[in-house]
């Protein structure tokens, strides 16, 4: 697949800068006083629906620190858990962190739209997450690191029933608990 | 006479607690039966309830009564003395039921009433009733019950209660409610700011089983309702969730998905045994027991989309029951398992709504039309009513149907959203 062996480089990067702000212990996304960082962080919060798309100028502000690993939200078709491939590189970081902290603990929250029945999206929300928690595992993660939990439709990120709320709700968020 | 009631409202009061939720019939059937309940005459201090107007509501939230409403009755008669039926023939009433109260000893109240016959000048029914002013209302729901069976043969499930949640619009608090059957009286057993679901009432309605989403995952308990006690049945790794009790109220049945996947399971309430009942990699969710006891239906997605199934708990044998559609799920039996009520969507992006299947005839018929996103079918004990939750002016109600479709009505809350209605079984 794509830049893998760039990849690993901002990654390390990326750990080397995490491993300094992580005396904070705080569940928020790394709080780094680097401005490059926060104008990544920035990015990767945007409003657009197509957020996740890594665009060429934000794999430049990647080789300065790694964007991917302020990504934590991964979206999902409707009625599907696959990955789908846009979310790879994200993960990819996540994976790459995840091997290199032996220490840090992350835990995937599966979540639904309102569509379909509650207990239906509860079992759907749990297999988000676990698709996830599977990929990090054969990107080489030690299954010990990683939790699930699934909240179906019942905590959903945006209000309202159209197809823009549907898609935001339609996701797995990666905590870390420890990083 | 041809009735179709279009958002007419009515406005359910208790004296004690003001009713969340109102009812609104939106339509009725059209062979509705004219009855004429008379107000009751008393002279005294005024009563707690208005016994006559609770049966008069419950008669046409059936959709099988059209009530006369008592401006247009000539007269008010209270015994069958003062009864000119002709009067009530002019009025194109079939059935009149005409009671009195009165003050009996130490807070009671007598209540009787005489269930006529119009055309045929014959009394069907009599009955004396007594309750304190707190079982006013209770005397209402039973007199609605007796006048429903006599008229309709089916019981009637006036007098039952239904179990709901509702939720703030900023979804910081859950409330698990338990109210009379019309919405009056309502009793929040349980407030939480973690979301509650799925509750299930054990089959002599004295405790409730339902999720608790906490922030470390889904837990499954069984509170009793009188006492308040709440126990923790199921808190294994991964999913507890969708609680149903066995007929005979001894056991639950739940899904978990310890070994990885969601998978249905049965949990011996007094042994604390557990049976493993289905085995496969897709989704295994929503159990709901066959009067039998020995069966479960559940909704599987093992087929690409959820689909309904029916297990046994002897032989191991799986059936799939639903083919109609791109998603059928949440079954509930109706009328001792001739009809089978589900969350039903025709094809993908087509509207979810409840249907209901003969399962002797593998007919589907879709019964909802005017909610959105309707989800959570219960039926009546009577297995006459659906009772779902659906969206509806971007407020999440409760709404009912008929299990054939030609009765419906909406429960708008007076604030916020309320969802996941579980109606209650016979209580005595």
């Amino acid at each position: 697949m794509m830049h893998l062996s760039k990849l690993f480089g901002v990654s390390l990067l990326c750990v080397a800068m995490i491993g300094c702000a992580s005396g904070g212990g705080s569940s928020d996304e790394a709080a780094t006083t680097e401005p490059a960082v926060e104008d990544a962080q920035t990015q990767a919060v945007p409003a657009s629906p197509d957020v996740n798309v890594v665009t060429e100028e934000q794999e430049q502000v990647a080789v300065v620190a790694n964007p991917l690993l302020d990504q934590t939200l991964v979206y999902f078709a409707y009625d599907r858990a696959e990955i789908r491939p846009e979310f790879k590189d994200v993960l990819n970081a996540h994976g790459e962190f995840l091997r290199a902290n032996p220490a840090a603990r992350m835990v995937l929250a599966g979540h639904c739209d309102e569509r379909g029945t509650v207990e239906y999206n509860l079992a759907l929300g749990e297999r988000r997450a676990e698709t996830v928690k599977r990929y990090l595992i054969v990107q080489g993660v030690n299954p010990r690191q990683l939790e699930t939990v699934s909240f179906g439709e019942e905590r959903p990120a945006m209000l309202g029933s159209s197809q823009s709320s549907w898609s935001k709700n339609r996701r797995t968020e990666i905590k870390y608990q420890a990083r | 006479m041809s009735l179709r009631y279009w958002c007419l409202a009515f406005i359910l009061f208790s004296a004690f607690t003001r009713a969340e939720l109102t009812i609104e019939i939106t339509q009725g059937v059209a062979s509705a039966i004219p009855i004429a309940v008379v107000p009751m005459r008393w002279q005294g201090q005024p009563l707690p309830e208005d016994v006559a107007e609770i049966i008069r509501n419950d008669l046409e939230r059936s959709g099988h009564f059209a009530a006369l409403a008592p401006d247009d009755m000539l007269s008010h008669p209270t015994s069958e003395a003062d009864v000119y039926f002709r009067d009530w023939r002019l009025l194109k009433q079939d059935y009149l039921v005409v009671a009195s109260i009165k003050a009996a000893t130490k807070g009671q109240y007598q209540v009787r009433y005489q269930l006529f016959d119009v055309f045929n000048e014959r009394e069907l029914l009599a009955q004396t009733l007594s309750a304190n002013k707190h079982q006013l209302r209770d005397v209402a729901h039973r007199i609605s019950d007796a006048i429903y069976e006599q008229l309709t043969g089916i019981r009637g499930a006036f007098s039952t209660k239904i179990a709901y949640v509702t939720t703030n619009r900023t979804r910081s608090r859950f409330n698990l409610a338990i109210a009379d059957s019309d919405g009056a009286r309502e009793k929040v057993v349980l407030s939480s700011k973690y979301s509650i679901f799925s509750p299930s009432w054990s089959p002599d309605g004295k405790r409730l089983a339902y999720v608790l989403l906490e922030d470390s995952g889904s837990k499954v308990y069984v509170q009793d309702i009188a006492t308040g006690d709440k126990q923790l049945v199921s808190a294994h790794k991964g999913i507890n969730s969708a609680p149903a009790f066995s007929p005979d109220g001894n056991k639950l049945a739940l899904v978990l998905s310890k070994d990885g996947n969601p998978e249905i399971y049965v949990v011996d309430l007094n042994t604390r045994h557990w049976l493993r009942v289905t085995n496969h990699y897709a989704i295994d969710t929503e159990p709901n027991w066959m009067p039998d006891g020995d069966h479960l239906l559940f909704t599987s997605g093992r087929s690409g989309n959820p689909q309904i199934y029916r297990v046994s708990l002897v032989s191991g044998f799986i059936e799939r029951i639903t083919f109609d559609g791109s998603y059928n799920a949440r079954p509930r039996l109706a009328q001792d398992g001739r009809f089978l009520v589900m969350v039903h969507q025709s094809a993908k992006g087509e509207p979810f709504h409840i249907a209901s299947m003969d399962l002797t005839r593998g007919l589907l018929q879709i019964l909802t039309a005017d909610t959105f996103l309707d989800e959570s079918p219960s039926v009546s004990p009577n297995g006459v009513m659906v009772m779902y939750a659906a969206k509806y002016n971007k407020r999440s109600i409760l709404a009912a149907v008929s299990v054939d479709g030609d009765v419906r009505f909406l429960v708008p809350s007076q604030s916020g959203d309320v969802r996941e209605p579980a109606w209650g079984p016979y209580l005595d």
